[in-house]
């Protein structure tokens, strides 16, 4: 399976990754970034097809899509 | 972290200091991408202006050089010229290049010198407050123009094709491999190469000319508008074109140089 890391320390919740995942793999959460912000929260990671839009897009470059070993 | 973050950021410089969602992040992820790729790390030298954008270089662990409003490409061209072993990328925004900086812009475009522009278009001055740029669509409403802008904005691709620059390309945001796939060509080009990015400036941009700050808002309203098809856009519509506009092979200006002056350069 794969498993998507978004770091909480660059995280800034702009929400482009939630917006932009084809399998609606994000959601909104109520957990803060070390920077204060909202972010989304990886949930459905069966869903993830790895076409890794969500880490090309984040301009933090903070979110990992990595194959579970 | 992203593991190329990782691999080629300056940690120490980190955060980034751009607004949440804002381009200029995803300009640098696709830069890192490009540079990994075509593992340039250690001959590539980067320059910038002043601006928001000016500072996508600043996080790049390589050589750089952060100049000063609008005359990036003067240190550029002096750099190139002085260390053509070098491959030299700048990023500068709309403003800086397109305004203060133009006369820089159309003289290096004419001598098809071997450097990498990477023009950030988010249609305004974002550092400064959102202040009308020379990109600013007629009518929108800026810090500068409250009753709307009377001008007419520039193309700032078409002036560097006019003016004789060997590759040009435009993207938006929502094409972030088309970007890494164009710095990657424009860094191998022997020329004057030019890509502009249209960006989502969601603080400035959002609250002036788009009236929504959602980072994501501002990407669509690109995607909904842009085509690779001249045949797509409506004459005198907001549309605009996307793609490689121009790729030309012509005598380099350091190579010239070099044949004319015996090895001078
Ligand atoms: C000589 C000079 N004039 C004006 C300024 C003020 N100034 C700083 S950045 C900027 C505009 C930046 O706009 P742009 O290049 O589009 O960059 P952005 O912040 O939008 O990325 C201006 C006018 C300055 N720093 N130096
Ligand atoms: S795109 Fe990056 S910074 Fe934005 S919310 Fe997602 S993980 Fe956070
Ligand atoms: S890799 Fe693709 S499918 Fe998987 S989370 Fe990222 S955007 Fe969604
Ligand atoms: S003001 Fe605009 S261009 Fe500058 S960092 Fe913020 S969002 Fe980006
Ligand atoms: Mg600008």
């Amino acid at each position: 399976m794969l498993k998507i890391i978004i770091d909480d320390k660059y995280c800034k919740g702009c929400m482009i990754c939630f917006n932009a995942c084809p399998k609606d793999v994000f959601k909104p959460s109520d957990s803060r970034s070390k920077l204060g912000a909202l972010m989304p929260e990886a949930k459905n990671h069966e869903k993830c097809i790895d076409c890794k839009i969500c880490e090309r897009l984040c301009p933090e470059m903070c979110i990992s899509v990595n194959k579970d070993e | 972290m992203h593991e190329l973050a990782e691999k080629y950021l300056r940690k120490e410089a980190l955060p980034l200091l751009f607004c949440p969602g804002c381009g200029n992040g995803q300009v640098l992820n696709a830069t890192v991408r490009a540079i990994d790729e075509l593992k340039v790390r250690d001959d590539l030298a980067a320059v910038s202006g002043i601006g928001c954008s000016s500072w996508i270089p600043v996080y790049l662990d390589i050589d750089v050089l952060h100049t000063l409003h609008g005359r990036a490409l003067a240190y550029a061209q002096g750099l190139k010229l002085s260390r053509p072993d070098k491959k030299v990328i700048v990023f500068t925004g709309d403003g800086d290049c397109g305004g203060i900086g133009g006369n820089h812009l159309i003289h290096a475009a004419r001598r098809n010198i071997d450097i990498t522009v990477v023009m950030i278009n988010n249609y305004i001055y974002g550092m400064t407050g959102g202040q009308k740029a020379p990109t600013t669509p007629y009518r929108s409403k800026t810090k500068t123009s409250p009753y709307g802008n009377d001008e007419n904005p520039f193309d700032v691709s078409k002036v560097v094709m006019a003016a004789g620059g060997t590759y040009v390309a435009r993207w938006t945001t929502n094409q972030p491999v088309q970007i890494q796939k164009s710095i990657q060509k424009a860094i191998t080009h022997k020329g004057f190469s030019f890509l502009e990015i249209m960006t989502q400036c969601p603080v400035q941009t959002g609250k002036y000319i788009f009236k929504n700050q959602d980072p994501w808002e501002t990407m669509q309203w690109y995607k909904d508008r842009s085509a690779t098809k001249a045949e797509d856009i409506e004459k005198g519509s907001d549309q605009f074109l996307l793609g490689e506009f121009v790729e030309d092979v012509e005598e380099e200006f350091c190579e010239r140089i070099a044949r004319e002056r015996d090895g001078l350069c």
